[in-house]
């Protein structure tokens, strides 16, 4: 849904342009508070808003994630809420390093989640193996275990990175309820 | 009639929010007092000693900043420290100062991140907020110094690598004073609660003997009122001199080793402020030879890391690489003696014993 405003005339109020309806039905439709969108795209505008990922910190990428969730960069405000149940949760952060040992368990981490579920792989050890891609136990990446939507780099990811990231997961989301393919 | 009861085999983790990363402990527990305990450990395991032996010294640095990785700096200055002594290397004045500066701070943040996740474990939530923001200081000066918030790669043999930005020293300052002040308030939030101290007081309780039987280091070993501490009794880069004081409990139970935490950041901010008044001007790094060549021999170096003695081991054959380099972690071999306390504990007081000893999973796995 996008806002449009009417720059000719500044005084016009500001109304979304709702697809297959004309301007005049649609500035209509706005002025008395109505909106119009598939079920499927008020879900995902709910889900989007309240992700509540998995505290899955395995490494040093988790003390980067603790520090976005308190109280200096406060991820509550986006409707983040860290829960330690697989069973809670909707997305999860995998923050650190995959070693062969932890895999099976990061799997059925992600069997246990309920659907719908995202996946965010934050740190280049999650991403690709990071400083450690020569190490005989470490696994190359958490998408050789689980399908990974978001990728953010850095080692470790800067809080505002991971803020960044999650928001574009939620873009994602939104986009997806939308029938677009996001890749 | 006797009600039957059967022993309940538990896991707790890998995949805990208590265990401070990956730590599983299999528990048995009859009821709810814990009759067996095992952690097992290497589910972090990522070869860093074996990656090492394939490196060159500097580039060994950023590995040993992901072992305990609330104490960066203080590993750094393990690695560089024993190649500076093994290759018998000067170190400027300045970049002296700047090595304890930034291994007290760094002892400060990690000692904070314990402070609020223990009383998380405990169940208050507030505490982890207060001290984040505190840490978030520590770090952004860090920041300014290296560019980096968590893995620093600060040190390198032969100085840092980096002098202080403009007006660095007088924020540090700053931010020494201000954190005297948040202490007291952290004392009056959580020291004297009630609650708090009915989960603490008594339990996890261990004595010198035992604790210096399992190799033990650091605020465990101090805990039990035992006076060892490598800055003092094996002074290393210049500790020697500055004035502070070795903190030590009575009882070894997690209240003493709670207190020995908030204390040492107390002392920190003693050795802290004395460094950043003492800094001498010149430059940080000394002259060093452009490709470090250990010469053939085993040599030992240790210093009192976050959480007890961490210990570099290299085994050189001359070459630009070790042999083999060894870690003494200390999370590691503290760890060893959780099995013992946990058995006859109720099952609720696993997570403060757990807590109170004081892992990093990075270190305990390497
Ligand atoms: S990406 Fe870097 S900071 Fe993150 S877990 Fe891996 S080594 Fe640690």
């Amino acid at each position: 849904m996008e806002v449009t405003k009417n720059t000719a005339n500044p005084q016009e109020p500001a109304y979304v342009q709702f697809e297959g309806f004309s301007k005049e039905e649609s500035q209509e439709l706005s002025k008395a508070g109505v909106l119009i969108g598939t079920l499927e795209q008020v879900k995902a505008w709910a889900r989007s808003n309240s992700l509540w990922p998995l505290t899955f910190a395995t490494a040093c990428c988790g003390i980067e994630m603790m520090g976005t969730g308190a109280a200096h960069y406060d991820l509550d405000r986006f409707g983040i809420i860290f829960r330690a149940s697989p069973r809670q949760a909707d997305c999860i952060i995998i923050a650190g390093t995959i070693t062969k040992k932890m895999a099976p368990i990061l799997k059925r981490l992600y069997d246990q989640m309920p659907e719908p579920k995202w996946v965010v792989a934050m740190g280049s050890c999650a991403t690709a193996g990071g400083p450690y891609v020569r190490a005989y136990s470490v696994v190359k990446g958490a998408d050789q275990i689980i399908p990974v939507d978001v990728y953010i780099p850095g080692c470790p990811p800067s809080p505002p990175a991971l803020i960044y990231g999650l928001n574009k997961l939620q873009e994602k989301i939104r986009l997806e309820a939308k029938g677009k393919k996001v890749r | 009639m006797a009600i039957r009861t059967e022993e309940l085999l538990m896991n707790i983790g890998p995949q805990h929010p208590s265990t401070h990363g990956v730590l599983r402990v299999v528990v048995k527990v009859d009821g709810e007092i814990i009759v067996d305990a095992e952690p097992v450990v290497g589910y972090l395991h990522r070869g860093t000693e074996k990656l090492a032996e394939d490196l060159q010294y500097t580039q060994i640095i950023p590995y040993t900043d992901r072992l305990d990785y609330l104490a960066s700096m203080i590993n750094n200055h393990a690695i560089v420290g024993a190649v500076e002594k093994a290759m018998d290397l000067e170190v400027p004045e300045r970049a002296e100062h700047l090595r304890v500066i930034v291994a007290e701070l760094q002892r400060i943040a990690s000692h904070l991140v314990f402070f609020g996740t223990y009383l998380l474990d405990l169940g208050a939530m507030s505490p982890f907020l207060y001290v984040f923001a505190e840490r978030e200081k520590i770090i952004d000066l860090f920041n300014r110094l290296c560019g980096a918030r968590l893995t620093f790669n600060y040190m390198r043999v032969g100085g840092v690598k980096w002098d202080t930005p403009e007006g660095w020293v007088e924020e540090a300052k700053q931010f020494v004073q201000h954190l005297k002040k948040q202490m007291d308030m952290y004392h009056e939030l959580v020291t004297g609660n009630e609650i708090f101290l009915n989960r603490v007081k008594g339990i996890g309780k261990f004595d010198t003997e035992t604790a210096i039987n399992f190799a033990m280091s650091g605020i465990n070993l101090r805990s039990t009122g035992f006076n060892w501490d490598l800055r003092k009794n094996k002074p290393y880069s210049i500790y020697d001199r500055f004035d502070f004081d070795v903190v030590v409990g009575e009882n070894g139970d997690c209240y003493d080793r709670y207190m020995c935490h908030l204390k040492e950041i107390e002392q920190s901010l003693r050795i802290v402020e004395q460094a950043l008044d003492q800094i001498p001007e010149g430059p940080v790094m000394g002259k060093v030879p452009k490709i470090l060549r250990v010469p053939a021999g085993e040599y030992y170096s240790a210093v009192e890391g976050a959480r007890g003695e961490l210990g570099v081991y290299i085994v050189s054959e001359g070459k630009d690489k070790p042999y083999r380099l060894k870690f003494r972690r200390p999370s590691f071999v503290n760890l060893q003696l959780l099995p013992k306390l946990l058995v006859g504990q109720s099952m609720s007081n696993l997570i403060a014993i757990l807590g109170a000893v004081d892992i990093v999973l990075g270190e305990v796995d390497a």
